[in-house]
């Protein structure tokens, strides 16, 4: 009998929290729209910059192209980023994005041509063999992951970087490009393709793009599945390894043909930031998605867009921008930011520094009465003490009295709740666990703020109507008044 | 004199890299047993904007003020990470990844600016800081690089043992009321003095590596902390004393790349050859235990044969019968045995034991009963201690119930006698 009276009574303050977690943030769930709508706003701003910066007419398409090519590294790198993200392997992103430069300059070694599908062909097979290799040293040599992880790609990185020393002064294949990129000469680097001049960037960013959607796309549910339930995943016989490798040849696609634009470091930066913002702002995969590429995009505006006005390097600009946005989701995140959280644990402070001030004035009146004293707990004090007593005033459950503040009666009625829900916890203790009577209060004391009345009759009943409480005193009726 | 003043400048740089590797293999070790190996390169990447931003609020280039910026950095960096792993729901991976990303964007956006604003000459010495420079070593520096060495080395001294519980077992430090926190930011501090020392030496990234390398590579050769240590600081010491020679030979290489290759060679030939985790020691290991094993089943099969049929002799059939060995594999095995002279051939497909050989099978059968008896009779003792690969009881539970189990072996008489207990 007891054992099924704990389980609800036990179940109660989670209940009890989750209701006013839902009631603060109940207005802040509109999906598609809140992205949407960021995104407007900052891109208002961004148009009133680009007015002030005053670009000759003649410069407007080239700043637009780098500003859409910046978007198409940032976009499907951050895509990609969500999924390392989930599956809390933002460091392999990292790896590979260092590690794939032997894989660059053997292609180019090969092909004689610093960019094109050759180049992407032997990033991709990198991207693969970095995560290979970084499982075999985990699994056969018995190196801790992150250890393994970081030794293959340093040595890789510094072999890439010898061989371009060796191989590259020949194409404009420098060390220096690959580590920073130059964003700013993409637009005008241009290659002859069916009849037309087009970016040389945008022969390696539009498939990287359109690949990556497709790759999202047609794999949706496999790589949802594995990203959050990888056991579950091979339990539906979806081959995670396969999942896995050919994320990570995304990755390494996407990372290389980033490259020219942002650089291998920076690459990182779009991968994991954007992503990780994301997953502040949302619980679902979808608007995790979107979120993602809208950080994404105004990371790459606004980072153009200041390092312009600065005269500094786009690329850092974009990672700074990241970075705030990064930052702003920290704090301003709708259900895990630190600020709403901070408001949720500052309106339950209130609301149980409130209940606390009634509740004492409730007993206050009763001692008056029956000449039992009262337990004297200490008033909330401070700032919070404050509020609660405002918000009770406004509430309307106190009035100022002769003497001090005193119990309206609305007030008397919560009031007596909050007793009767202490005074009947307090017997249900008793009646079920062997505690001493002296430690019957303390826990009574925090239950009351989570007994609702559902659970205050559960109690009534399983106290068989009881009307003194362990102290001796009247546990109060609910909702019918008592006389006096 | 030209040649006097290069064979200087070599030594000199030859010093200062070997010392560098030695101090950051020591508490690189800690990084790598603390499973926050890529934390060290976080901090690397962390230094970047402090080194920019020294240089622009000074104006000008002072190593020691660009230092003490980067350390500042790094150390920010390590705070941001541990912060948004405990305030935030952000993952330490996403942590890390975001600092090692954000940071030196800021930092290559400072480097920029100081580069429009400082006319050239002097902006020389930021450039370093991210591929390194370690032909631009002077006496000073590796004064510096002493100093700090042996610093790290000092405190490593001086709180070896809250390194070491805290690197081995966390939680056991945190029960012991020891501000776990603080000595782990004391470690990562350390970890930033030792990287932004190295920084100008051989860059962000190759510094992740003489983090890594040296401490990784003495995992495979000693499970002593003490041992691991320096033999990290000696693979560190050697890896920059080698690389250094290399890199001098070929100089139109970057040297810092060549400095990390020597480390992964040696990491390679750890992992191959390293005795006590090395790829080779575990495959012998694992061959010498297969063929331990297999004897012990052979002289078990066997035993089991003759104490049935009551005769000494035992056929290969037999035992094909009884096991899923095939033919070959018994030939081999009783070869292997007639070659240890625990058995000898009588024909070609028979053979019997030699009293050595009737000692140790009737060693290894007791073993096995007393394994077969605790499950039975302890089965709550079993799932603590078995390990049934091992032949006997004795090291795993207390003496009073071997002999409780003995007792019973004897009682069901399953207990098998020594040959020569039977003769008396």
């Amino acid at each position: 009998m007891s054992a099924s009276m704990l389980n609800p009574a036990k179940e109660a303050k989670p209940a009890a929290t989750r209701a006013t977690g839902a009631g603060s943030t109940s207005g802040i769930s509109p999906g598609w729209l809140l992205p949407a709508v960021y995104f407007l706003i900052l891109l208002l701003v961004a148009l009133v910059w680009f007015r002030f910066l005053e670009f000759s007419p003649k410069d407007t398409p080239k700043t637009l192209g780098i500003i859409g090519i910046a978007i198409l590294c940032s976009g499907s790198c951050s895509l990609l980023g969500c999924y390392l993200v989930l599956r809390r392997m933002s460091l392999i992103g990292d790896a590979i994005s260092h590690a794939v430069l032997p894989g660059i300059a053997i292609a180019f070694f090969f092909t004689g041509q610093p960019y094109g599908i050759g180049i992407m062909l032997g990033a991709m097979a990198l991207g693969m063999l970095t995560s290979f290799l970084t499982q075999s040293l985990h699994s056969l040599g018995k190196v801790s992951e992150d250890a393994s992880m970081g030794v293959v790609f340093t040595s890789l990185f510094a072999l890439g970087v010898i061989l371009i020393q060796l191989w590259g002064p020949r194409a404009h294949l420098d060390a220096d490009c690959v580590l920073y990129g130059d964003i700013l000469y993409t637009w005008d680097r241009r290659v002859l393709l069916l009849g037309h001049y087009v970016p040389r960037a945008l022969l390696s960013l539009v498939p990287a793009a359109i690949l990556t959607v497709g790759f999202i796309v047609l794999l949706w549910k496999e790589l949802k599945i594995v990203s959050f339930d990888p056991a579950l995943a091979a339990a539906m016989g979806i081959k995670v390894w396969v999942v896995h490798y050919l994320l990570m040849g995304m990755v390494a696609g996407v990372t290389v043909a980033s490259f020219e634009s942002v650089g291998s470091i920076l690459v990182v930066a779009m991968l994991i930031v954007p992503a990780a913002a994301a997953g502040l702002l949302t619980d679902r995969l979808r608007e995790m998605l979107a979120w993602s590429l809208v950080i994404a995009a105004h990371s790459a505006i606004f980072g153009y867009l200041s390092a312009t006005a600065l005269n500094t390097s786009v690329a850092g600009m974009m990672a700074v921008f990241a970075g705030v946005q990064f930052g702003g989701a920290v704090l301003l995140a709708p259900r895990h930011g630190l600020l709403s959280r901070w408001l949720r644990n500052l309106g339950l402070s209130i609301r149980i520094a409130s209940e606390d001030i009634i509740g004492q004035l409730y007993r206050d009146e009763e001692a008056a009465k029956t000449a039992i004293p009262a337990h004297r707990g200490s008033p909330p004090s401070g700032l919070i003490g404050l509020l609660s007593r405002l918000s009770l005033r406004r509430k309307g459950l106190l009035e100022s009295g002769l003497s001090g503040p005193s119990l309206t009666s609305q007030g008397r009625t919560a009031a007596r709740n909050i007793v009767r829900a202490h005074r009947l916890w307090e017997s249900f203790l008793e009646a079920n666990f062997d505690l001493p009577p002296d430690h019957l209060h303390e826990p009574a004391e925090r239950m009351e703020h989570f007994l609702d009345p559902d659970l205050q009759q559960q109690l009534d009943q399983q106290l068989a109507g009881r009307q003194i409480d362990p102290q001796g005193k009247v546990i109060p009726q609910g909702e019918e008044t008592t006389g006096p | 004199m030209i040649e006097q003043l290069l064979a200087y400048n070599t030594i000199v740089v030859l010093l200062g890299v070997s010392i560098l590797g030695a101090g950051a293999g020591l508490v690189g070790s800690f990084a790598v047993l603390r499973k926050r190996a890529l934390t060290g390169d976080a901090v690397a990447h962390a230094a970047l904007p402090g080194v920019c931003a020294a240089f622009l609020i000074l104006g000008q280039r002072n190593l020691s003020f660009m230092l003490l910026g980067a350390l500042a950095s790094g150390v920010l960096g390590i705070i941001i990470i541990s912060a948004l792993c405990r305030w935030t729901r952000v993952r330490e991976d996403a942590a890390i990844g975001i600092v090692l990303s954000v940071f030196p964007g800021l930092g290559f956006a400072l480097s920029r600016i100081i580069q429009n604003v400082v006319t050239s000459g002097s902006k020389a010495g930021l450039e370093s800081f991210i591929l390194g420079k370690t032909a631009g070593m002077t006496r000073p520096d590796v004064y510096l690089i002493l100093a700090a060495s042996l610093f790290c080395l000092a405190v490593v001294l001086v709180l070896y043992k809250e390194f070491k519980v805290v690197a081995f077992d966390i939680g056991f430090a945190r029960s012991l009321g020891w501000p776990v926190y603080w000595v782990d930011l004391l470690l990562m501090s350390l970890i930033a003095v030792a990287v932004v020392i190295g920084l100008p030496a051989v860059g962000i990234i190759m510094m992740a590596a003489l983090l890594i390398l040296p401490g990784a590579a003495a995992r495979f050769w000693t499970d002593s902390l003490g041992w691991l240590l320096f033999i990290a600081g000696a693979f560190g010491l050697v890896t920059g004393l080698i690389g250094t020679v290399f890199s001098a030979m070929f100089s139109m290489l970057p040297a810092g790349p060549i400095i990390v290759l020597t480390g992964s060679v040696i990491f390679l030939i750890s992992m191959l050859f390293g005795v006590r985790r090395g790829a080779i020691a575990r495959l012998l290991e694992h061959r010498r235990f297969q063929r331990d094993y297999n004897q012990r089943q052979l002289l078990l099969a066997s035993y089991d044969v003759a104490s049935r049929t009551g005769h000494s002799q035992v056929s290969a059939a037999d035992l094909l019968a009884r096991k899923s060995w095939s033919p070959q594999q018994v030939n081999r095995l009783i070869a292997n045995a007639a070659g240890s002279g625990l058995v000898e051939r009588t024909q070609p497909a028979e053979f019997r034991f030699t009293p050595a050989g009737l000692t140790r099978a009737v060693e290894v059968t007791r073993g096995l009963r007393l394994w077969e008896e605790l499950l039975t009779e302890y089965p709550e003792l079993a799932g603590s201690v078995a390990n049934l690969a091992s032949e006997s009881v004795d090291q795993y539970v207390e003496p009073t119930i071997v002999a409780d189990l003995t007792a019973r072996l004897k009682a069901q008489s399953r207990w098998p006698e020594l040959p020569s207990e039977a003769a008396i």
